[in-house]
């Protein structure tokens, strides 16, 4: 009789239990990751599956990114910002390296090409010598992670038009463009990473960051082609305080931006001697707008 | 036994009872809609309110030449009325409401105005700037709620328009100006804000028994039982502690 009424009273808690409404967002479990185990990836023409991804990810990325993706493997612990970036989050669902617009997911071949690149002043190594069927397969293990691909579909990624020419005046227009949405602001007049703001910046987890330094002969985290950089500051690299400046600066303009940021960068250019040539100031954020 | 059994019947039926009371919620119906209104109040004096160095940027500190910033945690205004609290109705059900005007949060002189904005969900708003220097606008929802985004608005930028589709306290801040801070608290349903003498009145609530939650960014949120008749208006007075 006694267990009897215990059983009840048992019964009777589990279902107050399970009545709960799930509202907490906190870490997801192992279980919650077994239901998206089908999730696949489409990089060209190779389909990547997460299932066939469990032993590459256990061997190459588990001692980082932790065996839920949390980014809180063994590793983690000994990597510090600002100098060494921790390993990403990927339940979170939020990337740096995307082609499309600020506050999407990125494509496949974004995730793709992160893994393959890796990620330059990090201890993300390149991962290029995987098989393309290896990378993709984890591409679609890096989505199972995330909820956010259940509900929700990449954004379509933006156009970069073809690259002109680079010109003198193309490379003073980027000037402007610089001087006038105040890139300086956080990366100097420069491009030194030590404009008024760079000292104060988080990351959207609150932890110290710094932003790029064009001068010091590193690469940018998303790719170093002249498309990449485009890219970069049209989509924002989320999670970070770097915003899309998709509204701001149209298309041709964006070009010409590319172009003066590669006049900072270390490695030679036609862009640098172009702008020996022209000896050209650093802007000058006392001036009034237009003028500096 | 069997009145064991009969005591174990009658329980699990009022646990049952009792989560549908709970799931159901407020069934009214919309016709006479009446209204909530009251004040909110910090007991005690108001908080010192530490200043803001803005020499970061020489254009916020010429803003502020003469009208020193400072954070606006607790904004207390006459007899103690607290600014800056969202009001709104717990577990709504009813249908969206339509608002009329689309919400501005802007950028003025390095500060967001209004400091805090209150939104239903899925309603559009809009980010601008007056300032003549850069903001990036940074929401930091948790991004398995909401999702978050970060664009720059330097001078004379063109408005952002953007809504949020989970409720949600979402913090916003500007990255090149690291002391601001905002915040968009998106709720369910009517909801309305505090004014300077902590006053507020959320409208079109159909008749019913409803729980109204006061949010205030540093001391949390605290609810009140109120009872609308159809056309009439309910009270609901808060008072908050500062913390």
């Amino acid at each position: 009789m006694r267990t009897r009424l215990r059983k009840w009273s048992l019964l009777l808690g589990a279902a107050a239990v399970l009545a709960l409404p799930l509202t907490s967002w906190a870490q997801l479990t192992q279980f919650d990751l077994e239901k998206t185990l089908n999730a696949e990836s489409h990089v060209g023409n190779v389909t990547g599956r997460a299932k066939d991804a469990a032993a590459s990810y256990r061997r190459y990325c588990v001692g980082c990114h932790g065996t839920l993706g949390d980014g809180e493997g063994e590793n983690a612990v000994w990597m510090d910002a600002p100098m060494y970036q921790k390993p990403r989050n990927f339940q979170l669902g939020v990337f740096k390296c995307r082609s499309t617009p600020t506050g999407t997911l990125p494509t496949d071949q974004d995730l793709y090409d992160a893994i393959t690149r890796g990620f330059d002043r990090s201890n993300m190594p390149q991962w290029n010598t995987l098989s393309k069927q290896e990378r993709a397969d984890l591409v679609a293990w890096v989505k199972h992670f995330s909820p956010r691909w259940a509900g929700e579909k990449p954004g379509t990624p933006i156009t970069v038009p073809p690259e002109p020419e680079v010109t003198a005046e193309r490379i003073k227009a980027g000037r402007d463009v610089f001087a006038r949405v105040q890139c300086w602001k956080c990366h100097g007049v420069q491009g030194m990473a030590n404009g008024p703001s760079a000292s104060t910046l988080t990351d959207d987890l609150g932890r110290p960051i710094a932003p790029f330094n064009f001068t010091d002969g590193s690469r940018p985290k998303c790719g170093d082609t002249d498309q990449d950089i485009y890219r970069i500051f049209m989509t924002g690299l989320d999670g970070t305080p770097m915003p899309s400046f998709a509204d701001n600066i149209k298309p041709e303009e964006a070009w010409d931006l590319v172009f003066y940021l590669r006049t900072f960068m270390a490695q030679k250019s036609k862009e640098k001697g172009l702008a020996k040539q022209l000896a050209l100031k650093p802007v000058d954020p006392n001036a009034p707008a237009g003028q500096q | 036994m069997t009145k064991r059994k009969n005591y174990a019947v009658v329980l699990s039926a009022v646990v049952l009872v009792c989560c549908g009371a709970l799931i159901l919620g407020q069934k009214v119906n919309a016709a006479g809609e009446g209204k909530i209104t009251g004040t909110v109040k910090l007991d005690g004096a108001a908080p010192h309110m530490k200043g803001i160095d803005m020499s970061k940027d020489p254009y916020c500190v010429k803003a502020h030449a003469s009208d020193p910033a400072h954070l606006e945690t607790y904004v207390v205004g006459a007899d103690g009325g607290l600014e800056n609290v969202v009001l709104y109705i717990e577990g709504w059900t009813g249908s969206a409401q339509v608002s009329t005007a689309v919400p501005v949060f802007n950028q003025k002189n390095c500060v967001y105005t209004p400091h805090v904005l209150a939104l239903d969900t899925g309603e559009a708003f809009k980010v601008t700037t007056s300032d003549q220097t850069a903001h990036n606008i940074h929401p930091l929802p948790n991004p398995m709620n909401n999702v978050g985004w970060n664009q720059s608005q330097p001078p004379g930028a063109p408005a952002i328009e953007k809504s949020w589709k989970n409720p949600e306290v979402i913090p916003v801040q500007c990255n090149i100006h690291p002391w601001m801070h905002g915040w968009f608290v998106v709720v369910k349903g009517p909801y309305a804000t505090t004014d300077a003498d902590g006053k507020y009145t959320i409208t079109g609530v159909p008749p019913g028994s409803y729980t109204v939650t006061a949010w205030q960014e540093q001391s949390g949120t605290q609810t009140q039982k109120v009872t609308v008749a159809a056309g009439a208006s309910a009270t609901a007075d808060f008072t908050f502690k500062a913390k």
